[in-house]
């Protein structure tokens, strides 16, 4: 634990959420990580201490905390407020410090975090549903308005009914969308259509209703990061329409270049958002009561959530209790 | 029985003809529709020689059909004018490019962008209403609906002109709709031949700093003294492409034959657009992480709507753009295809086919 009397805001942190990243890092399969290694990056708490410079927040305040933790902070990308794509952001965890110490994340009882990084949870909003905002949701509301698929009356496809899917589609409903699902699995589509509000549910592997859906979205938000053919979602865009990627999927998918040409089509990415639009992502959820859906768990439980979580076996996100289950063991 | 292409329309034309996948080209005496109310006949005096035209000729996307006449790039002087119109007279340089008809009532069709309608009509290897096939512009003349006609304007050379009716709307129309137009922005065109050349140029006349992104070392010289271009990078010399990682806003990609994405997009800076223009017959592989972790984007665009192929045309004309040529004769069209399958010439071939023997 590091703590920095001059810029720190020392908080307990009480509920993280597990994302799929936490499970690629842990497994090292994007070859990057450090042990031992603490993940959580959606991380949610109470501030008990701010340093003498700290004006954003005071001690009681509910905050947040969720990918990064530093940035250049003097780059253009920080200047304009994309810390997220500055060339030397910190990740929560996993990463080197300005001071040289690897950073642990929100697996944890406490962090100390400059104010930058830290975003204020909207009194409104349950903490614990909320958590999952902090990676989930910045991922999806930010390309959302970045590729300007926010514009009520447009149609736009989900795939991917996970953690960051079943977010970006109640997102996408605030906004005014018309939202389609497209996922492999049926057995969600009724969920999707009465709980989540989905208007519309394409199972991806029956070509008859991929074939009938051709031609017909403005834009697609994909959070797949499994291998996934991009030739079906091309063509359910319209022409001008926008396929963006969320999820990376560690080797290349297959381009095809035809249906891109002949419908002046795109295919983009977006990783998560500056610290200015994750607050403003909060606040809209707030606005229009959205939250992610959970399963509660005590700490020690976490190894079993990743063993469902690898199979997808969760509504939609957990979320660690860990204020009131992070023991010490000794 | 269907009628031999010599007799099933009203005009004699002669052409030259690919009949099967070898590719070789050969004459072809065919006809031509009736000049309709809202016709225009024209007869053919350039025409430019495509990659497209090579492909098809070769069934490289497996949808040719033969006997086929290429030839899109097509220019000459009106010759008949049907009842109905208005846009042009006889004697008049105009010319025609990549559609000769599409439905006139979609919501493409409505907002100038008949490219994309999903029944544009192809100047070659498409089928008419009335069954009957459409032929190209490797020959004498042509039938067309005045409204995918384009003027050819009065100071630009009509053989030099030729390839900016596919080659120079193909650029033209991404750069312009994906925002390639601010001054001092860099724009890399990967791949230096009829299209690359052209973007080139047309990158110059926007104010745009431009770099060649080329396999072939060779054509350095040329690109930075004879067209302008301010740098040229060896594509697969890592040193170099390591030096030049994100510093381009936007990359013009005109290479047909299939070629690895992950050096272009690492070129790019962030919010960085790859649009492909060029038609690789397999698909590319097209890596992730950088999408992902720079917001960049590839996209496709395919020639452009009438209303803006005349506009290029006219901003080139005002740019003194042309393309750089080697003009050729009809008979010589066999030996220039094997060149082209080479990428053996600066940069586009156009047949002389006014002074040429069909």
């Amino acid at each position: 634990m590091h703590l920095d009397g001059q810029l720190g805001t020392l908080l307990v942190f009480s509920l993280p959420s597990l994302s799929p990243e936490d499970l690629h890092m842990i497994k090292n399969e994007w070859g990057v990580s450090t042990y031992p290694l603490v993940p959580g990056h959606e991380v949610v708490g109470v501030v008990t201490e701010v340093g003498s410079k700290v004006e954003k927040f005071k001690v009681g305040d509910k905050v947040g905390v969720g990918c990064m933790v530093g940035s250049c902070r003097s780059c253009d990308n920080c200047a304009n407020n994309i810390e997220n794509y500055c060339r030397n952001y910190i990740l929560t965890y996993g990463a080197k410090y300005y001071d040289g110490t690897i950073t642990y994340g929100g697996y944890s009882d406490v962090m100390v975090v400059d104010e930058h990084f830290v975003v204020r949870i909207p009194e409104k909003l349950p903490l614990d549903a909320t958590a999952p905002l902090l990676c989930a949701g910045i991922t999806v509301y930010s390309p959302l308005r970045f590729y300007g698929l926010d514009k009520p009356g447009m149609h736009v496809g989900v795939v991917g009914l996970g953690g960051l899917g079943h977010v970006a589609v109640k997102f996408a409903k605030a906004m005014g969308l018309k939202v389609t699902v497209i996922s492999t699995s049926p057995n969600k589509k009724k969920e999707s259509i009465e709980h989540l509000g989905v208007d519309s549910f394409l199972v991806s592997r029956d070509q008859d209703e991929m074939q009938a859906a051709m031609d017909t979205m403005d834009g697609i938000i994909d959070t797949v990061s499994a291998p996934h053919p991009l030739l079906p979602l091309i063509g359910l865009l319209k022409s001008n329409g926008k396929l963006v990627l969320v999820g990376a999927p560690e080797k290349p998918l297959e381009l095809p270049v035809f249906p891109l040409l002949l419908g002046r089509k795109m295919v983009g990415g977006s990783n998560i958002g500056g610290m200015k639009e994750t607050q403003e992502m909060l606040d809209f959820a707030a606005k229009h009561n959205i939250t992610s859906e959970i399963e509660l768990i005590p700490m020690d439980y976490v190894n079993t959530a990743m063993e469902r979580l690898l199979k997808a076996d969760v509504r939609y996100r957990f979320v660690i209790d860990i204020a009131n289950t992070l023991k010490s063991s000794s | 029985m269907a009628k031999s292409p010599e007799e099933e329309h009203p005009h004699k034309a002669l052409g030259w003809a690919a009949r099967d996948s070898s590719g070789v080209l050969s004459p072809f005496p065919f006809s031509r529709r009736e000049n309709g109310d809202d016709d225009v006949t024209i007869k053919i005096l350039y025409c430019g020689v495509c990659h497209s035209d090579l492909h098809s000729c070769k069934n490289e996307w497996g949808v040719s059909s033969y006997p086929l006449v290429p030839g899109h790039e097509i220019v000459g002087v009106v010759t008949k004018v049907g009842k109905a119109v208005t846009k042009f007279k006889v004697d008049d340089k105009v010319g025609v490019g990549v559609m000769v008809s599409s439905c006139k009532k979609c919501d493409c069709c409505k907002q100038d962008l008949e490219n994309y309608c999903p029944q544009m009509m192809l100047t070659y290897n498409s089928i008419n209403h009335d069954g009957t096939k459409n032929y190209g512009g490797y020959s004498d003349m042509i039938v067309v609906d005045q409204h995918y006609v384009l003027r050819f304007p009065d100071n630009m050379p009509l053989d030099a002109g030729a390839p900016l009716l596919c080659a120079g709307i193909t650029v033209y129309s991404p750069m312009m709709y994906y925002g390639m137009t601010e001054v001092g922005r860099h724009l890399g065109v990967a791949g230096l031949g009829g299209l690359g050349h052209v973007a080139v140029k047309i990158g110059k006349a926007m104010g745009l700093k431009v770099t060649v992104i080329s396999t072939s070392p060779k054509k350095e010289s040329e690109a930075i003294n004879s067209l302008g271009a301010d740098s040229f990078l060896v594509s697969t010399d890592p040193a170099k492409l390591k030096a030049a990682m994100g510093t381009m806003d936007y990359i013009i990609d005109t290479v047909s034959a299939v070629h690895p994405l992950l050096p272009l997009l690492s070129l790019l800076k962030l919010n960085g657009k790859l649009i492909t223009v060029g038609l690789p017959e397999k698909p590319l592989e097209l890596p992730i992480f950088p999408l992902v972790l720079g917001r960049r984007l590839v996209g496709g665009s395919d020639i452009g709507g009438i209303k803006e192929t005349q506009e290029m045309l006219d901003f080139c004309a005002k740019h003194n753009i042309t393309a750089d040529i080697e003009l050729i004769k009809m008979d010589q069209i066999n030996t220039a295809m094997e060149r082209l399958a080479k990428s053996d010439v600066r940069y586009r071939f156009v047949i002389d086919v006014g002074n040429s023997k069909l």
